[in-house]
C-alpha cells in the first residue's frame, strides 16, 4: 500500500482543540463549576477534533518513500542545527491513532455525561478538564515526530491516568490505585528516558524520520543499538501492561468505568505497542530485543488470561483481558510483524472500549461490579446484545474484527518460528473466549440472585453509545471479511480452523460451566490445583512488589533516616552545642565597666608597641 | 635643654593621665585624666614642632587643644545625663553593657 501523508495543519487542529478546551475550563472558574457547560466545551472540542481528523483522513496525499512525513520546528537551538525540534508527524499509522483516539474519546465523554449523572455537578467540570488534557496529551503522542516529544506526552498521559483513576480521590483504594499506577509506570519510564538519552549520544538526534533514514543506510552503531532499543522498550512495558509491570491496571480499575474505557482499554496502554510499532525500523535492527518482545508479550498474555478466569469482578476481568491483549499485540511486534499488532490495537481499541461501557451499564444496573451477583437481563437485549457483540468479537468468532487480528498475529508469530509464544497464545485464544463467556452467562444469563436491588432503566445515551460502538465492530469486520484481498502474514491453512475450534471450545466450555451448569466450576478448579490457586492470589506478584516496597524502599528509607537523623544532625547539634557553651564562657568577658575595656585598650597598645621594637630589632 | 626632656616630662603626664583613667571611680575624675593624656600628647607635638623649627606642630596643637574643650562639654554634658538618670556618677555602677 503506498505511504501517505497528511496535512500538517489540520493535525495541528485536531492537537489545538482539546488542549483549548483544557485551558477553557482549567482557568475559567464559572465554566468548571457549571457540568453542563463545561461538559458542552469539552464534548465540542473533542468533536472538532474528530471530525478534523476524519477530514486529515480524507485528504491525504501519495508520498514518496524517501518523503519524510514529520513537519518539525527548531526548539533547542545549537550550533549546528537545533539539539531538539518539536513538530508533528502525520503519516498512515498516526492518522489511524487520531481517528481511534478522538473517536473514542467523543463516545466516552458523551456517554460519561450519562454514566456520572449522580456525582456532584461541580466535580463534573474538573473530570471533563483531565478528559480534554487527556486527549490533547494522547494526540500529541501519536503525533510525535520525535522520541523527546513523545516521552514529554508520555508522561502527560500518564499523569491524566493518575489524576483520572484518582478521581474519586476521597476512596482510599482509588488513591492508593492511583499513586500505584504512577510508580509502577515510572518504573518503566526510567528505562524509556535513559534510552532515548543514550540513543541522542549514540547518534546525536532524537528525530524518528533521521533515526530510520540512518538505519536504512547503515549509519546507525548497531552494536550499541540493543541495549538502547531494550531500555526504549522497558517504557513500553510499563505503559502497555507487560510482564512484569502488569500489576498496576487491574489496580486502576478503581477510576470511573469510562475512564476505564478510555485510557485503560482503548488508548493510553496501547501507547507502548504504538512506541515498538512506531520505533520498528529501529527494533527490526535488534533481533534479540524482537524476540524478547515477543516472548513477554506471550507470556503476559497467557498469564493475564489465566488471571481473568478466576476473577469476580467483572472490570478487573476485562482488565486482565486487556492486559492480555497487549500481549497479543507485542508479541505480533516481537515478531517482526507490527502491522498486524498495529491492527489488533485498533480494532482492540473500539471492541474493548464497547466492552467497558457495556460492563458500564450492568454496573449502573446491579450497583456492583460482582459478576456473582448479577444475572437475569436475558429479557433485556437493548442490554446484552451490545456486549456479546464485543465478548465475540474479543473471542475472535468470524465475521468480527477480533477474529481476523487474532488471526493475523498468530500467522506472524507462526511465521517467526517463535513455536512456545505460538503455543502460549493459542492457549490464551481458548481461554479468552472461556474467560469472556463466563462472564456473559454470568452476568446476564444467570439467574438473578436479587432482582429486588436492580434498577433496570438504562440512560439511553449509554445504551446509544453501546449501540452505535456495536456497529462500529461489526462494520470493521464486515469491511475486513468481504474487501481486504490481502494479508500482511499468510498462515498455513489450518490456522483458520485452530483459531474457529478454540474459540469455540472455550465458548462451549463456559456455557457448559456457567450456564448448563453441567460441569461444576469448583471440581475444574480443584483439579487444576495449584494453577487456580495461585492465578487467585495473581502468582504472588502484588505481594512481591508490596514486600519489597516494605523490606527495599522502607528499609533504605529508614536507613537514610537514621544517618540523617544522628549522623548528620548530630554532628550539627554538637557544634552548635560547643558554640552556645564557649559562648557561655565567654560572656564572663564583658564586664559592662568602661574603665576595663580602657584597660584591654591600654594593654592591647603596649603589646603593639613591644611587638614593634622586637620586630624593629 | 635636649628633647629627651620634653618627651620624658609627655610620657610622664600621658602615664599619669592613664593611671588617673584607670583608677579614679568618679567619672569627672575620668574626664580630668582623659584631658592630662592629651596635653602629653600636645607638649610632644610642640616640642618637636620646636625642634624641627616646623610651624606645623604648633598650628595641630592649637587644633588639638580646640578639640580638647569640645570633647570635654560633650563628656561633662554626658556625665550630667547619666547622673540624672542613675542619680550617681561612680564608674563602678555603670555597667549596662555586661554581657
Amino acid at each position: 500500500m503506498m505511504p501517505r501523508v497528511g496535512s500538517p495543519t489540520l493535525a495541528l487542529i485536531v492537537l489545538g482543540l482539546p488542549l483549548l478546551s483544557f485551558l477553557l475550563l482549567a482557568v475559567v472558574r464559572p465554566l468548571r463549576r457549571s457540568a453542563p457547560a463545561a461538559a458542552l466545551v469539552s464534548i465540542a472540542a473533542i468533536a472538532g477534533a474528530l471530525a478534523t481528523a476524519v477530514v486529515t483522513l480524507l485528504g491525504a496525499g501519495p508520498r514518496g518513500l524517501m518523503q519524510s512525513p514529520s513537519v518539525t520546528w527548531s526548539w533547542i537551538p545549537a550550533d549546528g542545527g537545533p539539539m531538539a525540534t518539536v513538530g508533528v508527524m502525520v503519516d498512515d499509522l498516526s492518522m489511524a491513532m487520531l481517528l481511534l483516539v478522538t473517536l473514542v474519546s467523543l463516545l466516552v465523554q458523551v456517554y460519561s455525561w450519562a454514566y456520572l449523572h449522580d456525582e456532584p455537578r461541580t466535580s463534573l467540570g474538573r473530570y471533563y478538564a483531565y478528559h480534554s488534557l487527556f486527549a490533547f496529551s494522547m494526540l500529541g503522542l501519536v503525533l510525535s515526530p520525535t522520541f523527546l516529544q513523545m516521552f514529554i506526552f508520555w508522561e502527560l498521559v500518564g499523569l491524566c491516568s493518575y489524576l483520572l483513576i484518582g478521581y474519586w480521590y476521597d476512596r482510599p483504594s482509588a488513591a492508593r490505585a492511583a499513586v500505584k499506577a504512577f510508580w509502577i509506570t515510572k518504573l518503566g519510564d526510567l528505562g524509556f528516558v535513559a534510552g532515548i538519552v543514550m540513543l541522542w549520544a549514540a547518534t546525536g538526534t532524537f528525530d524518528f524520520w533521521t533515526l530510520f533514514h540512518m538505519g536504512s543506510t547503515g549509519a546507525l552503531p548497531v552494536d550499541s543499538l540493543p541495549p538502547i532499543m531494550f531500555l526504549i522498550y522497558l517504557g513500553a512495558v510499563g505503559k502497555s501492561a507487560q510482564f512484569p509491570l502488569h500489576v498496576w491496571l487491574p489496580d486502576a480499575m478503581e477510576g470511573p468505568t469510562p475512564v476505564s474505557a478510555l485510557i485503560h482499554a482503548a488508548t493510553m496502554v496501547t501507547a507502548g505497542v504504538f512506541l515498538v510499532t512506531r520505533a520498528f525500523p529501529l527494533f527490526r535492527l535488534t533481533p534479540d530485543v524482537l524476540t524478547l518482545i515477543a516472548w513477554v508479550g506471550a507470556f503476559t498474555a497467557l498469564l493475564a488470561a489465566s488471571m481473568a478466569c478466576v476473577e469476580g469482578d467483572i472490570k478487573r476481568v476485562l482488565a486482565y483481558s486487556t492486559i492480555s491483549q497487549l500481549g497479543y499485540m507485542m508479541a505480533a511486534a516481537g515478531a517482526a510483524n507490527p502491522e498486524a499488532g498495529f491492527m489488533h490495537l485498533i480494532t482492540h481499541g473500539v471492541f474493548k472500549a464497547l466492552l467497558f461501557l457495556g460492563a458500564g451499564i450492568v454496573i449502573h444496573v446491579f450497583h456492583t461490579n460482582d459478576v456473582f451477583r448479577m444475572g437475569g437481563l436475558r429479557g433485556h437485549p437493548v442490554i446484552w446484545l451490545p456486549f456479546v457483540v464485543g465478548t465475540l468479537a474479543l473471542a475472535g468468532v468470524p465475521p468480527l474484527p477480533g477474529f481476523f487480528t487474532k488471526e493475523a498475529i498468530l500467522a506472524g508469530v507462526f511465521e517467526a518460528h517463535l513455536r512456545v509464544p505460538f503455543a502460549m497464545l493459542a492457549i490464551t485464544a481458548f481461554l479468552t473466549a472461556f474467560y469472556m463467556f463466563r462472564v456473559v452467562f454470568m452476568a446476564f444469563f444467570a439467574r438473578p440472585h436479587h432482582a429486588g436491588h436492580a434498577h433496570h432503566h438504562v440512560p439511553s445515551l449509554m445504551t446509544g453509545v453501546c449501540w452505535l460502538l456495536a456497529a462500529l465492530t461489526l462494520a470493521m469486520g464486515l469491511r475486513r471479511a468481504f474487501f481486504s484481498g490481502h494479508h500482511e502474514a499468510e498462515g498455513p491453512a489450518w490456522l483458520l480452523g485452530l483459531s474457529l475450534v478454540l474459540a469455540g471450545t472455550g465458548i462451549g466450555l463456559a456455557w457448559a460451566m456457567y450456564q448448563r451448569r453441567a460441569i461444576d466450576p469448583a471440581r475444574v478448579a480443584g483439579a487444576l490445583g495449584a494453577i487456580g490457586w495461585m492465578a487467585r492470589r495473581r502468582y504472588g506478584l502484588d505481594a512481591l512488589y508490596a514486600g519489597l516496597y516494605r523490606v527495599v524502599l522502607l528499609g533504605v528509607s529508614r536507613l537514610v533516616g537514621w544517618v540523617d537523623r544522628y549522623l548528620v544532625d548530630g554532628v550539627l547539634n554538637v557544634l552548635s552545642a560547643w558554640t552556645l557553651r564557649a559562648g557561655e564562657r565567654m560572656r564572663r568577658l564583658q564586664t559592662g565597666l568602661p574603665q576595663d575595656y580602657v584597660y584591654g585598650v591600654a594593654l592591647g597598645a603596649l603589646l603593639l608597641f613591644v611587638l614593634a621594637q622586637w620586630r624593629l630589632r | 635643654m635636649p628633647l629627651g626632656a620634653y618627651l620624658t616630662l609627655a610620657a610622664l603626664v600621658f602615664a599619669i593621665g592613664l593611671f588617673g583613667v584607670l583608677t579614679r571611680r568618679n567619672a569627672v575624675g575620668i574626664l580630668l585624666g582623659i584631658e592630662l593624656m592629651l596635653n602629653a600628647v600636645n607638649i610632644n607635638l610642640v616640642a618637636f614642632g620646636r625642634f624641627h623649627a616646623d610651624l606645623a606642630g604648633v598650628i595641630f596643637t592649637l587644633f588639638t587643644i580646640s578639640i580638647t574643650v569640645a570633647e570635654v562639654a560633650v563628656g561633662l554634658a554626658i556625665v550630667i545625663v547619666i547622673f540624672r538618670v542613675r542619680r550617681t556618677v561612680d564608674a563602678d555602677s555603670l555597667d549596662l553593657l555586661r554581657g
